[in-house]
Formats: structure tokens, sequence, C-alpha cells
């Protein structure tokens, strides 16, 4: 009878420690997106002359940065370059930057994804980018430099989720993602005031503002286009624009605080 | 072996561990102190909640690749002293748990104990392993749910092997006679039950991030029932009406054993410590709210919840303490090569 309890709990553990070993939190999601450079799925996307840009703004004043207080990590104490929240960064003439700009609906065809890597450095306990965008296959690559302990994790609405630890500097996490998602958070459990996001589409006309507040979607082919700017914390715009070919057409975004 | 230890009774002890025969106000003093590190374990794991730690230590069962217990503490910065910390602390706890269990094997001859210190033993590895689970799957709400709710199962058994050990239970509070208190005897149940159904409740709020899904209090959007209705809003408006219920109870269990049973020291103390435990977790539960989940009140809503279930719990097996008088015989169990069974004895 004893030896049949032991045997139980023994059994218990046996399986508990098998899980545990066969479920890895670092596995890459399954991706059915090719390597880089490779087609999204079969070509015929097209591109053109025609371009899309313009400003976006915030109306009234912007509420102020705040202090982040890393006193959790010294490290990130002694290492931060930058400390004030960066929901929102305004320029002149009101500009606002980090707003993802793209083209939301019009667009045909499936694009290649592109060779060239975007990096996602974790450095001064911040994301550099804060908000930034890629196509769907394309490569991403998350590198700790800072020497201290940070983890990646993805909390996506349709790609699949991930949650890596990169505990030494230097460490590089390369992901793809095989499905268009706007915009696709990424945090840092670690060190709670670290998040970025990303949007991943299927085309690669998207451009995210920088503190002039300004954008650029250039090569789209003639067409009708919706287009949709989007704030961390101001939410979304959508705008209609139609382009012929050559031509570059202005379009313009005013966020308003509340 | 009663009372304090002196340094020269060490070696005593030590051979009493070894043969198995070690007296029983030792083993309640392990088991409470199991019970204040079970208390500990649950408190760490509310911060880990409350600062959002959870997922801080993407791996498991190691910690960024260390082995458990050879983690650097210079590494433990942000939420990863939240995470590892709770992880130590619950290694530690199913340490003792495995010594409580088998020091209860040893030495107690009732079999209905013995078998809740196996209990215990296997709650707290399912314990740990949803909490493995729960990091490896990002923290699904089901398998949250089943952790917070198991740990508080662990911890009202840790608490109840307390009291099975301890000397007013032997000596059935000094001999009382029957409570013979039909209505006493219903509400020293329904009130940990609806107590754990309110924890319940309380860790889906939590792990569906629901928390201010009301946002103001005591008033629910201004009024006294929410204007809007989404499952956020169900699930805390549902937490706010069982608390109502839970002091609605506490109130009539307590008001019952004061009027009633005045004289009796052992009911008349968890019932007070219960309607005060009542009282701070209504008032935490509202300043949670206010404070829009300051870390710190968010996590001592959890652990005073813990200690109002426990002392439910507590109350309910002083009130029904007449029904294990007819199981075992509270004897210490002889584990010495040719020894005759209590019951047997017994028998004889």
């Amino acid at each position: 009878m004893q030896y049949r309890r032991v045997w139980t709990f023994v059994s218990i553990i046996a399986v508990a420690a098998t899980l545990a070993c066969n479920s890895r939190a670092d596995v890459p999601p399954v991706s059915v997106v090719p390597e880089s450079g490779a087609s999204g799925g079969g070509g015929g996307g097209t591109t053109g002359t025609s371009s899309v840009s313009g400003m976006v703004t915030i109306e009234g004043p912007a509420p102020m940065a705040e202090t982040i207080r890393m006193n959790s990590d010294p490290v990130c104490v002694t290492g931060a370059t930058m400390t004030d929240t960066e929901y929102y960064i305004v320029g002149g003439d009101n500009g606002l930057g980090n707003v993802f700009v793209y083209v939301k609906e019009g667009i045909s065809g499936n694009y290649p994804s592109p060779s060239e890597t975007l990096i996602l450095d974790q450095a001064g306990c911040r994301y550099e980018p804060h908000v930034f965008g890629i196509q769907v296959g394309q490569t991403v690559q998350i590198v700790n430099s800072d020497p201290t302990l940070h983890n990646i994790h993805a909390t996506p609405a349709v790609n699949a989720e991930f949650n890596t630890g990169q505990p030494i500097q230097g460490m590089t996490l390369d992901r793809t993602f095989d499905q268009p998602e706007v915009m696709l958070p990424f945090k840092c459990d670690v060190h709670g005031w670290m998040n970025a996001y990303v949007g991943v589409l299927s085309h690669p006309f998207f451009d995210t503002t920088e503190a002039a507040g300004t954008f650029d979607i250039s090569n789209l082919p003639a067409g009708d286009y919706v287009v949709e700017a989007w704030h961390e914390m101001l939410g979304t715009q959508t705008q209609t624009v139609t382009v012929a070919d050559g031509e570059a057409a202005e379009v313009s975004f005013a966020f308003s605080v509340g | 072996m009663t009372g304090t230890l002196p340094w020269c009774s060490v070696p005593v002890i030590r051979f009493e561990l070894l043969t198995g025969r070690f007296s029983m106000p030792w083993l309640h003093h392990y088991t409470r102190l199991l019970a204040a590190a079970s208390l500990l374990l649950i408190t760490a794991g509310g911060l880990v909640t409350s600062t959002g730690s959870g997922l801080s230590v993407p791996d498991w069962p190691n910690s960024y690749g260390y082995f458990m217990f050879s983690f650097p503490l210079s590494k433990m910065v942000g939420g990863i002293f939240y995470e590892h910390a709770h992880r130590l602390i619950a290694s530690i706890v199913g340490l003792l748990t495995i010594g409580l269990a088998v020091w209860i094997s040893r030495i107690d001859s009732r079999r209905w104990v013995r078998r809740l210190g196996w209990t215990a033993l296997a709650s707290v590895i399912m314990q740990g392993t949803l909490g493995g689970l729960t990091v490896i799957y990002f923290l699904p709400p089901s398998i949250s749910i089943s952790h917070a709710g198991l740990a508080q199962l662990f911890f009202a058994l840790i608490v109840s092997l307390a009291i099975f050990t301890s000397k007013g239970w032997h000596s059935r509070y000094n001999q009382r006679p029957p409570l013979n208190d039909w209505i006493l005897g219903r509400l020293a149940l329904i009130t940990p039950t609806l107590i754990y159904v309110q924890i319940l409740v309380g860790a889906t709020m939590r792990h569906t991030d629901a928390g201010l899904a009301i946002p103001d209090f005591p008033l629910v959007f201004g009024g006294l029932f929410p204007s809007v209705w989404t499952p956020g809003v169900s699930i805390h408006f549902a937490h706010r009406i069982g608390a109502l219920l839970v002091a609605i109870v506490v109130c009539a269990t307590a008001g019952h054993v004061l009027y009633h049973h005045a004289a009796r020291r052992e009911l008349c103390r968890p019932a007070l410590l219960l309607s005060g435990l009542i009282l701070l977790q209504i008032a935490l539960g509202g300043w949670t709210i206010l404070s829009e989940k300051h870390v710190t009140v968010n996590t001592a809503h959890v652990a005073v919840g813990a200690l109002a279930w426990v002392t439910a719990v507590s109350l309910a097996l002083r009130v029904h303490r007449e029904w294990f008088v007819n199981n075992e015989q509270p004897q210490r169990r002889d584990t010495r090569v040719g020894a005759v069974p209590a019951s047997s004895e017994a028998q004889a």
C-alpha cells in the first residue's frame, strides 16, 4: 500500500517534469511564410508611381510626459538615456510622432517579403523603435543591448504569442509573423514600462511618423484607398484617398485628446 | 516533549525523528509554520499578479535557464523579483509539505489524518504543476484561476491539519459538551463555502482583468446596478454581490456564536476574528478600486481573503468537532518493529 502511494507521487512528479521539459516557451511559432525574400503567397502585387503623404497632428496640448521610475532594476537606472514616457511625441506645428499610418483597404495581390531584417533593440530599458511596421514573413531581429535581463513577450491577437528570455547582453532573437495584424504589442514583463508595437501587413505601404508628424507612403499603384492612422493612446482615424499614376496625394490626420 | 525546546534535547529530537517517535506538539508547531509559509506564498502569488509579473520569467521549472535555487540574487530585478521569489517560496512550501506528510504518516495513528497529509502533498505538487503550466501557456485564465483556487484549498488543508494536531482538538476543547445547535451547524458550513465561491469569483475577476470594470465604489457607475453589461462588468458585479452575501452570513454566524455560545472561547475567537477580517476585506476591496489597483492594497486584498477563508474553515471544524469523535483515537503512531497498531490495542 505504501509502495503504491510512493509510486503514484513519483509518477505525478515525472509527468510534471516531462511536461515542463517538453514545453519550451522559446520555441518559435510555426510560420507558413517562406524564408526571407520569398513571395508572400503567389505574387501579383504591383507597385506604382503614386504616393500618399501628409501630416498627423494633435489638437490642443498633449498630456505631459511622465517620468518612469526604473528603480526596480539598478541597471536601468544607470543605463537609461531617456526616462520619460513616449505616449505623446509632439514636434513642431503640433506634429504627432509614433503614429503608424498604412493603407488599410484598396491593395490587392500579394507582395514579397523583404529580405531586409528589421531590428527591435532593447537599449536603456526601452524598445527602439517604439512603433514600427513590417511585412508578413519579414524577419524582425530582437536584440538585448542592455547588461540586464529582458523577456520579450509578444501578445498578438491573430499571430502566435511568444515569450522568450534574453538574460545576456547581446542576445538576439529572429522572428517572423505569418498573418497581417495591426497592431501587435510587445512588452517586457520584467520592466513593466517597456512596450512597443509593430504593424504587420501583407504589403509595403505603411510608414511611422517621426516627431514632426509627417509620413510618406510611396510607390503606390493608382487607385482608391482607405488610409488609417493608429496611435497607441488616441486610437485610429481613417480617410479615403484616390491617387492617379504619378500623383502625390496629401492626407492629414488630426487627433484630439479626450 | 512539550513546551520549550532546551538545546540539550537536540540529540533526543534527532533520535526521535529518525525513529518516528516524535511528539504531537512539535508536529502541530511544524504544521503552523507550514500554514504561515502557505500564507506567505499566497501573498507572494498576489504580488505576482498585482505587479503583472507572471511572465517575467518565461521558462519553467528553470528560471532563465538557471536551476531554481542557483538563480543569482543580483538578477532578481523588476518583475523577476516577484515571480522568482514566488517560485522559491513555493519550493520551500513543497519541501515542508513533504516533511509534513512523512511526519504525519509516521506518528499519527488516525488514518484519515495521514491521508490528509498525503493529500496535501499531492495538492502542492498539482499546484506547482499548474503554476508551471500557466507560465508556459501565457497565463490562460482557466489555468490561472485553477492555480488560485487550489492554493486556497491547500492553505485550508494545512490549517485544518494544524487544528487536527492541536492540543485543543485532542482535548475536545476541554471536554466541552456537544453543541447540538442545528442553526450554527448550517451557518458554519455555509460561511466557508460562500467565501470560497467568492474567492473563485475574485480570482476570475483578477485573471480576466476585470478588477476595474466597474470603476467607482461603493456605487456602480453612479447607481446601484450596472448601466452596461459586459463579461468584465458581470464578473466584477458578481464579486460585489458575493461580498455582500458573505458579510451577511458572517454577521449572522458571528452574532449567533456570540449570543448563544458566548462561553465557548474556541468558537468566539474565530467568529470575532472572521468578522474583523471580512470588514477589513470589504474596505480593502473598495480601496483597491479607488486606488486603481495599487499593488500593496490589491495584494493585501488577496492575503486577507485567504485568512478569512481559513478562519471560516477553522470555525466550521470546531463547530463540527463531534463529527470526528468516533473516527479515531488521537494517539501517537508507534512505528517500532513489531508494534501493535493502536486500533488493535483498543480492541484488545
